[in-house]
């Protein structure tokens, strides 16, 4: 399997954020009443305090006519969500805030009926980056002496996250692959309790996103051991990325908005150049820096250009998780 | 003693003419928007999240403060006068309220439960001020055989909590937990329980969508049915001197309630698995338990009101503990809070107590003064809720009837939870004819989720090995304890059985 | 009463075989090593709610419980009347909520509750339709920023500028 930058973004230069297109549509179509924020995911996760961030901005700065109402829908692993906004009755008053689950769900749930291109491409506000971390008393301070360690214990390190099929488990999955490690996997409902309990040393490492570790790094209790980005993060410039390992692969959890199937194009347009302002915005760019995402930004061609791939790379993964 | 100096700083700051109107304006909104069937701290917190950026970080806390500790109080309101647990905490607050309220004694019953709620918030605010950090490792011992021991515990105090009928109870709690596991198995990720394979049962039975059906559309069906449509409303005026009756009752009848609820329910609501349902649930059978007229407890026991009202307020503040401190947020309201603090720049988590102690003291000087707020203004508003009381029943009964359903979508946004809404109530109108106690159903509904997931990934730590649950230095005394308190009835009614068959042979 | 407990049972019973049968979807078994299969938590509690049916039954029999001993009528005449009645109007209102949107349902049910089965005044009954449902949606919608069905387009005008009156 490959899975290197080329392939995963592949669309993308290097310079994306200059790239950033500024959108001059006129501005004919305007919300007439609230705005259906849907969120892929249950209250306090990384997609929800993306929405609510966004949300803020918009607010605090007066966007929009009418405001963006946040809607949890994470039941399911976001089948709820792509449901509801598969049969919205407004599909012009309707967005939806993604995560992986945007492309993992429909595939593991086919019953659903729900064909992710049909949706409409607003804006792609970044992605997120997995790193692996221990705790500071498993004495564990590389890479190395975590494969050691997990094929000392022979099938007895315990490994938490949110699921099987979900994003940390096909990190995990890959890289038991790769290095041969027989991992004990304990399933949480939420990336805060994966942490949590690696905190209490419950487990013993996970794969999270660097907005849910950071209050524990930042208190020396975590130890981050290996990024699975594409290159080095500027937050975490010692940690070594899997790829310096030798192995073509890196992952990342999208933070993008989409609107729903059957939006009008004067809708999508106004969507677009919305969030394009919050994208630009000194707030927003000030969060991607702070919480470790890493820009990459695209059109609304390029994004369903990245929708098929990522689906055909999940088909992929999936398939070799043996789902 | 630094502390303490800022502490007080934060409490001077609340005391500023425009941080007091925000606390007074903010309590009186939560008030009501935690009286409302469905709404809860949550909605008031998330609405204004966004406000509080046009005012300064330290005002907006204070207004959050406000909002949360006024829902917390009018989470009792709804189970009082209403009967309709407005939130799962307040459940337990139905037990004896709601008798209290048809006793014509609906006023007592507020001013306990206002009163236990101020307790409850001042001692877990105490506590938290003085073991924060110290707490939060207790917190982290607690992995999931923990969890799921307390989840047992939890379960041990159904005992006794339904009606006379041993099989109709233990039906509804299973009744309950099957409920909870529709939608999707949390450790497999498979979908589960589909039923009719109806897409919409993917998303899973949430606690309002039976609770209000339950209490909402079935109890009330029941009403109209058994009283003929005829309810005479026996709430007699309010006066201050009747109030002041009541206060002095409260507090004789219900301070060993509110004692038991502010102390369980504080070290409940720290664990950010368990949260307050599970706290106020145990403080009313705790309540029970160590009563010395347990017979009381269902038809109107003061310290039945007390301690679970006390429970919730301690365990929602102390639910605040592993947010502040872990940045791992123990209920929807404290996750909206979490991404506030984000987005005002802060990082929550362990270093929080260190780098950021303004914000941190700041935020607990506003609960006391919130808390403080809170407890007066319920009580100047109990008039009111109990003019609603004296409402013809024929305008109150279809008011319910709109507050539920709308209540109730505005909590889940889904249509086909209205129907399902619908669905329970008929059932429970039919199932309360025949004697089966719905609230253990509606309680297990709560537990069950949080019971199953840990019990199967303590299984997978030990691989497969039940002894984990009495090997653990923690979960170990929890577990015997729970199973003693299950099987007590049983052992007692065993124990009698031979003492029986005794006498005539001696 | 009496039959009617059996039947209640008979029905829960029902449920539970049902629940049980859709529980072994997933595995109920104990897998070696990893616990419960993710179908056992609810095939064994159905399997218990079985039990408890069957033990409701057996009650039944021996004339233990207070509804087995009782001869009245599950529903009198007047139950029947005040179930189809209110519990009609119920399942009318939230069927009526994806046509004339929440805000007319309410309006509709209250004033039939009011005027019909309440038997109050004309302007009274009108007066609380009217006053409710808007005070309701300035609460919901301008208050709590929770937008509630809206029903088929054709009340999308009303609406249009009941939303210019709150943003």
């Amino acid at each position: 399997m490959k899975f290197s930058k080329r392939t995963l973004f592949g669309f993308v230069g290097a310079t994306v954020l200059a790239a950033a297109p500024i959108q001059a549509f006129a501005q004919d179509w305007e919300p007439r009443k609230p705005i259906d924020f849907v969120i892929m995911a249950g209250a306090g996760g990384g997609a929800d305090q993306i929405a609510r961030f966004i949300q803020a901005v918009a607010e605090q700065q007066d966007l929009t006519t009418r405001p963006l109402v946040p809607n949890n829908k994470g039941g399911g692993s976001g089948a709820e969500a792509l449901i509801h906004v598969n049969t919205a009755s407004d599909p012009d008053h309707t967005i939806l805030v993604t995560l992986n689950s945007f492309f993992t769900t429909p595939l593991r749930q086919e019953n659903l009926g729900i064909d992710i291109q049909t949706f409409t491409p607003v804006a792609m506000m970044g992605v997120d980056p997995f790193v692996l971390w221990v705790h500071k008393d498993s004495g564990i301070t590389t890479f190395e002496e975590y494969v050691a360690k997990v094929q000392e214990m022979d099938g007895e390190f315990v490994m938490g996250g949110t699921g099987a099929g979900q994003e940390d488990s096909i990190v995990i999955a890959y890289m038991s692959g790769a290095y041969d490690l027989d991992i004990k996997y304990i399933p949480y409902d939420g990336g805060g309790a994966v942490a949590k309990d690696l905190a209490g040393q419950q487990i013993m490492a996970t794969v999270n996103n660097p907005a849910e570790a950071k209050g524990f790094y930042e208190a020396g209790d975590f130890v981050p051991l290996l990024a699975f980005s594409d290159e080095r993060m500027p937050a975490y410039p010692d940690v070594p990325t899997i790829k310096e390992m030798g192995h073509d692969f890196s992952y990342y959890n999208q933070r993008a908005v989409v609107g729903a199937p059957g939006m009008s194009d004067e809708a999508a347009a106004y969507y677009q150049d919305l969030f394009t302002t919050i994208y630009e915005s000194d707030e927003w760019q000030g969060y991607l820096t702070s919480e470790s995402l890493s820009p990459l930004w695209m059109d609304a061609d390029a994004q369903r250009d990245y929708w098929a791939l990522q689906v055909e790379n999940h088909q992929n993964l999936l398939a070799a998780l043996g789902e | 003693m630094d502390v303490l100096l800022l502490l007080a700083d934060g409490m001077l700051v609340s005391l500023q003419p425009l941080n007091l109107m925000m606390i007074i304006i903010g309590v009186t909104l939560g008030l009501f928007i935690g009286a409302m069937p469905g709404l809860g701290s949550v909605n008031g917190v998330a609405i204004l999240l966004p406000v509080t950026f046009l005012v300064p970080p330290s005002s907006a806390i204070i207004f959050l403060a406000a909002i949360y500790y006024g829902a917390m109080y009018g989470g009792a309101v709804s189970s009082i006068t209403l009967g309709i647990p407005g939130a799962s905490t307040a459940v337990a607050t139905t037990f004896d309220g709601r008798p209290l309220a048809k006793q014509g004694r609906a006023s007592l019953a507020l001013v306990t439960a206002a009163l236990a709620s101020f307790v409850g918030g001042t001692v877990a605010n105490i506590l938290f001020t003085l073991f924060a950090p110290l707490l939060a490792s207790v917190a982290l011992s607690f992995g999931p055989p923990e969890v799921f021991a307390l989840m047992l515990l939890a379960f041990a105090t159904f005992v006794g909590l339904g009606g006379d009928d041993i099989p109709k109870t233990i039906f509804s709690i299973c009744f309950g937990l099957v409920l909870g596991a529709i939608g999707f198995d949390q450790i497999s990720g498979a979908p589960r329980l589909v039923l009719f394979d109806y897409n919409g049962f993917l998303q899973g039975i949430g606690f309002l969508v039976l609770a209000i059906g339950v209490y909402g559309i079935g109890e009330m069906l029941w009403t109209i049915d058994q009283t003929r449509g005829d309810v005479t409303a026996t709430t007699p005026q309010m006066t201050i001197k009747g109030m002041a009756a009541d206060t002095k009752e409260a507090a004789r009848r219900g301070w060993k309630g509110t004692a038991i609820g502010s102390f369980l329910g504080f070290f409940v609501g720290i664990l950010p698995a368990a949260g307050a349902t599970p706290g106020s649930l145990m403080a009313y059978g705790v309540a029970k338990m160590v009563s010395r007229n347990p017979e009381e407890f269902g038809k109107g026991a003061v310290g039945g009101v007390a301690a679970p009202e006390a429970a919730n307020n301690s365990a929602s503040t102390g639910s605040m503990l592993p947010m502040l401190t872990l940045g791992i947020p123990g209920s929807p309201t404290t996750a909206i809070l979490l991404g506030g603090m984000v987005i005002w720049g802060l990082v929550p988590g362990p270093r929080l107590f260190v780098d950021e102690q303004q914000f941190v003291w700041g935020l607990i000087g506003s609960f006391y003064i919130s808390n403080l707020a809170a407890v007066l203004i319920n009580l100047a508003f109990i008039p009111v809720f109990i003019w609603m009381l004296r409402m013809p029943f024929t305008i109150l009964a279809p008011v319910i009837f709109v507050l539920s359903i709308t209540g109730g979508y505005a909590a889940t946004r889904d249509m086909f939870d209205i129907w399902l809404m619908v669905g329970f109530g008929i059932g429970a109108f039919f199932m309360r004819k025949f004697d089966y106690p719905l609230a253990p159903a509606v309680l297990a509904i709560v537990l069950g989720p949080i019971a199953e997931p840990t019990l199967r990934q303590s299984l997978l730590l030990s691989s497969g090995d039940p002894s984990i649950f009495f090997t653990r230095p923690v979960a170990g005394p929890i577990t015997v304890v729970a199973l003693i308190l299950i099987f007590l009835p049983a052992l007692k009614f065993l124990r009698r059985r031979p003492a029986k068959g005794k006498r005539p042979a001696s | 009463m009496r039959v009617g407990e059996l039947i209640t049972a008979g029905f829960l019973a029902l449920l539970s075989l049902y629940l049980m049968w859709k529980s072994t979807e997933l595995p109920i078994g104990y897998i070696s090593g990893t616990g419960p299969g993710g179908g056992a938590w609810p095939f064994w509690l159905s399997a218990i709610m079985l039990i408890c049916c069957a033990c409701t039954a057996f009650n039944w029999w021996r004339g233990t419980t207070p509804a087995s001993k009782s001869d009245e009528p599950v529903l009198d005449s007047h139950g029947w009347k005040s179930l189809i009645f209110v519990g009609g109007g119920i399942v009318g209102f939230v069927a009526l909520v994806s046509i004339i949107s929440m805000y007319g349902a309410v309006a509709v049910f209250l004033f039939y509750y009011l005027w019909f089965l309440g038997r109050h005044g004309l302007v009274l009954s009108v007066t609380i339709s009217l006053v409710f449902p808007i005070a309701l949606f300035f609460f919901f919608e301008g208050a709590m920023q929770i937008t509630m069905p809206s029903g088929l387009p054709f009340t999308d005008p009303v609406f249009d500028v009941l939303y210019d009156i709150i943003y």
